[in-house]
């Protein structure tokens, strides 16, 4: 109604934040990295890139969970946790070979978000809360599986994983890319993906439209920790040690920076998986350069802080348009 | 009782004079006049739309009217907000209990006003009293329990009670018995008649009129924004209160209809129904409704707001959980109760309020439309874009719907288009049976009659549909049958000939016991409905409370 009698400059306006909502994060980043090639032009080079992308990996793959399950209008915290689960068995099934310990850490990982997908879909309780009992119980019964102090791990098949390179570039970085890739195909392509977001944005007018919503909830949260699982055993493969106390810390705040960064709203209906991508790589180089430059972690942090908030404010000028 | 229907202006205890007040251009209220003597029980009713909730919120300082006065007790006030009435007498009790349900009962009570020794709350002397007062509004229990482990009924009780205890002089009541048992029915009446002898007036909202004819001296009867009728109740037939309300003057019922339905009933094949609900019941909402769909008859189901007819069409779908009853389609009987097993034995239901249980707001025109029979558009889950498209594009020509394209968001089209998509979305799963809940609601005249026009065509492609509209008019020339609800009851039945808005309205004028001739009612029962409330003088004993037993 307003578009009629309002035109000019508030429209112009609000085509800008459009634009900012849906391409800003790329933006961003291509400033970002020209900033910091234009600060030092070592950033570039082959050997840094590659401890990027070694980082970025296992944050990415729990970004990609966290954003579907955003979609839904939902949030999981355990996913830091069941990488601590994930790294917990890798030790113990490592005589396996990589598949046995892949295998088991995934399975855990899925019968995690399956419990927490229960929670949300047949007893309603909210997603913060249960996947908030779920992080703290699933960390704890990683160090009760390892024990208190950090495990070794030899085998290498399963260092391997967390050290080769294929065409130049990292496996693991590899592995994150097919999964992006992958879950762009869910969301955009298959039924699941749909009455996912569907879900995420009406929910009562999709079960009306009798869209299983609680088996979509259920398999939300599974990728989502299948998702966290294989992070899990790769930061593991990366580190060559299996540490659930500290390994996977924080990753659930840095997999939400990611999402919302990237541009997928919290209020669920939406999934921005190549976004999301874009967030990641954004947060994850903005944390790199302000390091090298020795900037005191306590500022980065600020920084950080700031850029969330921007990157949701500018997020929400969509829902009062 | 003579005396008081005679107006003497001045001893008015609440006045609303002239009250205008627009929404974003849209009239809620137009000079509305409304008074309330004190000690009487003012009946507000009007159908959704009419008016009465922003009348309310105008008295109880939630709104400001744009122009217009409200006095109190002679004196011209400008509330500005809900606390400043509350402060100067005037109480409101919501269909939600507005309290805080982890406190203790007693708390709730005195919240904002706890007796305090020694500048502390006076746990003992709190609890005390609360049970005492609590006990004369028929609530026994312990007041230190949190207030959630209630009943709504008995929370309601104890908004009522907290109300009435903050120096109330005008207590407004907003449907206070939608959720409450027949038995807490009984003790509000007597309460209100306790108001009544403290010399407190209530408003009394409710679409139950064997609930107004009870309890009510007064009515304002409210429409389109405007007060149509005000006078004793007891006077006012049913009948001429149910055409006041919907606007319909019995002598002037047209010949002629303005709808786009054809005049033609529609043939009605014998045989097995495709539908066949029988004695569905929803707690609280809807009792033992039976009704059946044959293949290409429209079936209207008509009564006023809050009879029951959307949850009848819930529970239908199994939207709503139901207590009991069976639904069959096509002879087979549903076991397994859910909207996905009603849309795969071809039962769908277009919901009545689009926004929360309709559109995907953030999806395309073409997602919407496709969403429900996405499984059927996709191959080992992956969606066929063609098929998607091709649906798309058929239903988009066929309805008509206008956007700019396939690809808009479904947000940004007009309330008659979004009506439309959610309708392809329906008609793409090809149903058996269509339930339609105010399918023309809130969509404009060109968009009503293409609606109405499909709904015709679609009945004579030997679709059963199920019609609940609250515009007379389209009830009327739309339905080849009208079952009638009341109170969640079904009261009547209406078929060829008697499909005219006098046999409507006369049916939903019945009270449900005089059409099953059951249940004595001292208060309302008979040719003159004599409220109950006529007689002042009546002890506070709830004795004159009808005995309802459902």
């Amino acid at each position: 109604m307003t578009s009629l009698t309002w035109t000019g400059p508030i429209a112009d306006r609000a085509r800008l934040l459009r634009l900012l909502q849906e391409y800003g994060v790329y933006a961003a980043l291509v400033v970002l990295f020209f900033v910091a090639v234009g600060l030092d032009a070592s950033f570039v080079e082959m050997s840094n890139l590659r401890v990027q992308l070694f980082q970025l990996a296992p944050t990415l793959l729990v970004a990609l969970g966290m954003a579907l399950v955003i979609g839904t209008e939902g949030i999981d915290l355990s996913v830091g946790a069941v990488i601590a689960l994930a790294a917990s068995v890798v030790p113990l099934y490592a005589g396996y070979g990589l598949g046995g310990a892949l295998l088991v850490a995934l399975l855990l990982g899925a019968v995690s978000g399956a419990v927490g997908g229960a929670m949300v879909a047949f007893a309603r309780i909210q997603p913060i809360v249960a996947t908030l009992s779920l992080m703290i119980g699933v960390r704890g019964l990683a160090e009760i599986i390892n024990g208190n102090s950090a495990k070794p791990v030899i085998q290498p098949g399963i260092l391997d994983l967390g050290s080769r390179n294929i065409a130049g570039l990292p496996e693991m970085a590899w592995i994150a890319a097919v999964c992006a890739l992958l879950t762009g195909l869910l969301v955009r392509r298959t039924t699941f993906g749909r009455q996912l977001v569907a879900v995420g944005d009406n929910r009562q007018a999709s079960r009306l439209s009798g869209l299983p919503v609680r088996r979509v909830l259920i398999t939300v949260y599974v990728i989502s920790g299948v998702l966290a699982a294989l992070a899990g055993v790769l930061i593991v493969s990366h580190g060559a040690e299996a540490d659930p106390a500290n390994q996977g810390l924080n990753m659930e705040l840095n997999a939400i920076t990611a999402v919302v960064v990237g541009g997928t709203p919290l209020s669920g209906g939406r999934v921005r998986v190549l976004g999301t991508v874009a967030g990641a790589l954004f947060m994850q180089l903005i944390t790199a350069v302000l390091t090298q430059h020795n900037v005191h972690t306590s500022y980065t942090q600020i920084v950080e802080a700031a850029i969330i908030c921007f990157a949701v404010y500018a997020s929400q000028e969509r829902g009062t348009r | 009782m003579v005396q008081q229907d005679l107006d003497t202006p001045g001893d008015f205890v609440l006045e609303v004079a002239g009250a205008n007040k627009t929404f974003a251009g849209v009239h809620a209220l137009r000079g509305v006049d409304f008074a309330l003597r004190p000690a009487e029980v003012h009946a507000l009713i009007g159908e959704n739309g009419a008016g009465k909730s922003t009348l309310i919120k105008v008295m109880t300082g939630v709104y400001r009217p744009d122009s217009g006065t409200v006095r109190l007790a002679g004196r011209a006030r400008d509330f500005r907000n809900p606390l400043e009435a509350q402060a100067a007498g005037i109480s409101t009790i919501y269909q939600e209990v507005n309290l805080v349900p982890l406190m203790s009962i007693a708390r709730n009570l005195y919240l904002g006003r706890e007796p305090r020794r020694f500048g502390l709350v006076d746990v003992a002397r709190m609890n005390r009293e609360a049970t005492e007062v609590l006990g004369r509004y028929g609530v026994h229990v312990d007041v230190t329990r949190p207030l959630r482990s209630l009943g709504l009924g008995a929370q309601q009780m104890v908004a009522l009670a907290r109300a009435v205890q903050i120096d109330a002089r005008v207590v407004i009541m907003d449907e206070p018995t939608s959720s409450l048992e027949p038995r807490e029915v009984d003790t509000l009446f007597s309460v209100i008649r306790d108001l009544k002898e403290q010399g407190i007036a209530v408003v009394y909202v409710s679409h139950r009129l064997d609930e107004l004819y009870a309890v009510c001296d007064r009515v304002t009867v409210m429409r389109d924004g405007a007060v149509v009728h005000t006078g004793a109740l007891a006077e006012l037939q049913r009948l001429r209160l149910v055409s006041l309300m919907l606007g319909r003057e019995m002598s002037t019922v047209r010949e002629k209809g303005t709808t786009a339905f054809d005049t033609e009933r529609h043939e009605r094949r014998e045989g097995q129904p495709t539908l066949r609900a029988t004695n569905l019941s929803v707690r609280h909402r809807v009792h033992d409704v039976s009704l059946d769909v044959h293949p290409g008859e429209v079936v209207g189901l008509g009564g006023l707001l809050g009879a029951g007819r959307s949850e009848t069409a819930k529970a239908i779908v199994g939207a709503l959980a139901t207590d009991g009853g069976t639904v069959e389609i096509e002879g087979r009987a549903m076991h397994r109760r859910s909207p996905a097993a009603a849309i795969r034995a071809g039962v769908v239901m277009l919901a009545e309020d689009r926004k929360t249980e309709g559109i995907i707001p953030n999806l395309s025109v073409r997602e919407n439309i496709s969403l429900a029979a996405l499984p059927r558009l996709s191959r080992a889950g992956l969606v066929s874009q063609a098929k998607q498209d091709e649906i798309t594009t058929f239903f988009m020509k066929r309805l008509r719907i206008k956007a700019s394209s396939p690809d808009q968001k479904v947000s940004d089209l007009s309330g008659g288009n979004q009506q439309k998509v959610l309708l392809a979305r329906w008609l793409c799963l090809n149903p058996k049976v269509l339930l339609l809940d105010e399918p023309t609601r809130g969509i404009d005249v060109g968009a009503k009659a293409e609606v109405q026009a499909l709904i015709d065509e679609l009945a004579g492609d030997g679709l059963g549909v199920l019609l609940i509209s609250s515009d007379l008019e389209e009830l009327i020339e739309g339905s080849d049958r009208v079952v009638i609800l009341k109170d969640g009851r079904v009261v009547g039945h209406l078929a060829d000939e008697e499909v005219t808005e006098e046999g409507l309205l006369d049916a939903l004028a019945t009270a449900p016991e005089e059409a099953e001739g059951e249940a004595t009612v001292p208060g309302s029962s008979g040719e003159t409905p004599v409220a109950a409330a006529t007689e002042p003088a009546a002890p506070s004993e709830p004795a004159p409370v009808k005995e309802n037993q459902r």
